[in-house]
């Protein structure tokens, strides 16, 4: 398989914190299309692998290839415009702005100094704005200060703000930690409907909504890729049962 | 949803808050004052440019400089340079053993003019000075720290080494700047005697005017979504880098903004006072400048100006009774906002008053309303600065 099939190929990936390898020689590919789910026990390197793609860590060795560019020489806002979007664990919203200007910054234009200071509301940024609060649940909250959210919403307003980036690699890390289970139905449906056109990677601990979703799964411990496969294959992978899922 | 849609630079009740301000400042000081406090009025406002750039670079942007008073400084240097030369022409320096520069330079035994003096010789360079020294100083600042991520307390803490050295710098070459004593006996600008009692009075007036010029672009900077983007940063400054912002750019930006704002009060206050010195530059003043900003409430430009009136107002009033309570006062002051008040006048305005103001005019809004049926009320989503 020649590597233009992939859009993410990650090789020899090696972080190293003062000699402990919290990434070590981890390798893998993602298709275009594909959801993949990164699961493992604490500190097995999960959210340092997405730390290393969105450049919020810069890696020791290896190469992350994203659409034939380089990730690991660029800066955290040119990975954005290349089409990366990360949400991260804690759900980051902008807690003292409404959830429709959380959605405006985040909208791909006007993002110089003089873009900004430039920038107008007009009918394209209204429509993306409403079209992408409709998809996660909050366009009756266009005019709510984020920080009134319920911890719940805020993890889809996250979400909202990077759809309406647009992103063709998307990597959400726990997106439904704590969450009702009514929420987590409505998360798994949201990203059923959202990964139509691009890939993601997860990271998430419920095994049941890894099930749910995932095209294949990655299993991560100590720094290393421990197995990879179906969710039915991992789950039957002796390794896998021996250091995270338990007998 | 067509509520968003409209972005006005000022929304009714921040429109009514400039009018306020602008009858006081315009109107009803200026009918009653004698001359003399009115003049000390200017230079109170002069101080309210700092604290306006303090709202948007500390209260909005997160970023707390302590320095505020170098821009300041430059800003009034550049303009007392060029008000020297003017004061020191040949005739007016006949009996120096060379006439024609400055006096402290004279009596510092130097022969000719430094050359970094000579573009002060034109009204024109030296205005374009006052803004773009102050502004590209800050730039490199904001270039050397922001890009390097320094940020925070260790960003304010080399704020006000800058603050402390370039006070060393201009006190230790005195034949160059002036010295501990500044520049002082300036007199003209182009001829006309700026120490006159008209003259103040006309340089009152072009020192509010330019208060509120720089209110009104304050005011366009917040409304532009520049201003979320700060408000943003100081929040979470992670998620505004993975939404594709450059936020370095962002700093540098209010950052140099908020110098340049300085730097125009900084000319402001050597016309008005008539020199400029180095206890105008140093960590005590600028720390005061911050003390404007954090009592008029750091959220609120309009709160800038009352902030920088009322403590100078304060400062004054004290100081002609009793000299020596002053800098307890100060102090008092700062832990009183801190603690009590943490958004300032304007914060206490907002909880306390402004309900009340908002009850009894009601009213006569809906009077308005009902005769003028094309105008819909335009509820705001952002943090407006009141």
């Amino acid at each position: 398989m020649s590597k233009k099939d992939f859009v993410l190929a990650v090789e020899g990936l090696t972080v190293s914190f003062d000699g402990f390898k919290a990434v070590d020689d981890f390798s893998f590919y993602v298709e275009e299309g594909e959801i993949r789910v990164i699961i493992g026990p604490n500190g097995a390197g999960k959210t340092t692998v997405l730390d290393l793609i969105c450049g919020r860590t810069k890696s020791t060795d290896g190469s992350i290839k994203f659409c034939d560019k380089e990730l690991t020489k660029m800066t955290e806002h040119g990975i954005v415009h290349a089409g990366v979007g990360r949400k991260f664990q804690n759900p980051s919203v902008y807690e003292d702005l409404t959830v429709f200007e959380n959605l405006e910054l985040s909208f791909p234009r006007g993002r110089s100094v003089f873009g900004a200071l430039g920038f107008k509301r007009d009918a394209e940024v209204l429509k993306a704005i409403q079209e992408t609060a409709e998809m996660v649940f909050l366009q009756d909250l266009l005019g709510t200060q984020a920080t009134l959210l319920s911890h719940g919403q805020k993890q889809w307003l996250e979400i909202g703000m990077l759809l309406i980036q647009d992103p063709s690699l998307l990597m959400l890390d726990e997106p439904v930690a704590g969450m009702s289970v009514a929420e987590r139905k409505k998360t798994a449906e949201l990203l059923r409907t959202i990964t139509q056109n691009r890939s993601v990677i997860v990271i998430e601990h419920d095994m049941n909504f890894v099930a749910d979703i995932a095209d294949r799964v990655t299993v991560m411990h100590q720094g290393k890729v421990l197995s990879e496969g179906s969710m039915d294959h991992v789950q039957t992978d002796p390794k896998v049962i021996e250091v995270y899922l338990g007998h | 949803m067509s509520n968003f849609s409209k972005q006005k630079l000022l929304s009714p009740a921040e429109l009514c808050g400039f009018i306020v301000l602008a009858l006081l400042l315009f109107v009803v000081l200026p009918l009653s004052l004698d001359d003399f406090r009115l003049n000390l009025v200017g230079k109170y406002l002069s101080y309210s440019f700092v604290a306006m750039g303090l709202v948007l670079c500390w209260g909005y942007g997160g970023i707390l400089s302590l320095g505020q008073g170098v821009f300041f400084g430059i800003g009034g240097y550049c303009m007392a340079m060029f008000l020297k030369l003017e004061a020191s022409s040949p005739e007016n320096t006949a009996i120096q053993s060379t006439p024609g520069i400055p006096d402290f330079m004279d009596w510092n035994q130097l022969t000719e003019l430094p050359w970094f003096w000579e573009p002060f010789n034109s009204l024109g360079l030296s205005l374009i000075a006052v803004v773009l020294i102050p502004g590209l100083f800050a730039f490199l600042i904001g270039l050397a720290m922001f890009k390097r991520r320094v940020g925070g307390v260790y960003f304010a803490i080399i704020t006000q080494a800058v603050a402390a050295i370039l006070t060393i710098l201009i006190v230790g070459s005195q034949g160059m700047t002036g010295g501990i004593n500044g520049i002082t006996d300036l007199r003209t600008m182009l001829g006309w005697d700026i120490r006159t009692d008209e003259a103040k009075v006309i340089l009152y007036f072009v020192c509010v005017t330019f208060v509120f010029l720089c209110l009104l672009l304050c005011q366009f900077v917040l409304r532009s979504k520049l201003g979320r983007l700060l408000v943003a940063v100081r929040d979470t400054e992670e998620r505004v880098r993975f939404s594709g912002y450059n936020v370095d750019n962002f700093k540098i930006f209010v950052f140099t903004f908020a110098a340049m704002l300085s730097a125009i009060g900084g000319a402001m206050f050597t016309l008005q006072v008539g020199f400029m010195s180095p206890s105008f530059v140093g960590i005590v003043p600028s720390i005061e400048m911050v003390i404007f900003c954090a009592v008029g409430g750091r959220l609120s430009l309009l709160g800038a100006v009352y902030g920088a009136l009322a403590v100078n107002f304060a400062k004054t009033t004290l100081s002609e009774a009793i000299p020596e309570l002053w800098l307890f006062a100060l102090g008092a002051m700062f832990i009183a906002v801190v603690s009590i008040f943490p958004n300032g006048l304007m914060g206490l305005y907002t909880a306390y008053i402004a309900p009340v103001v908002n009850r009894t005019l009601k009213p006569v809004f809906a009077a308005v309303k009902q005769k003028l049926p094309s105008k819909q009320p335009v509820s705001e989503s952002t943090t407006g600065a009141e």
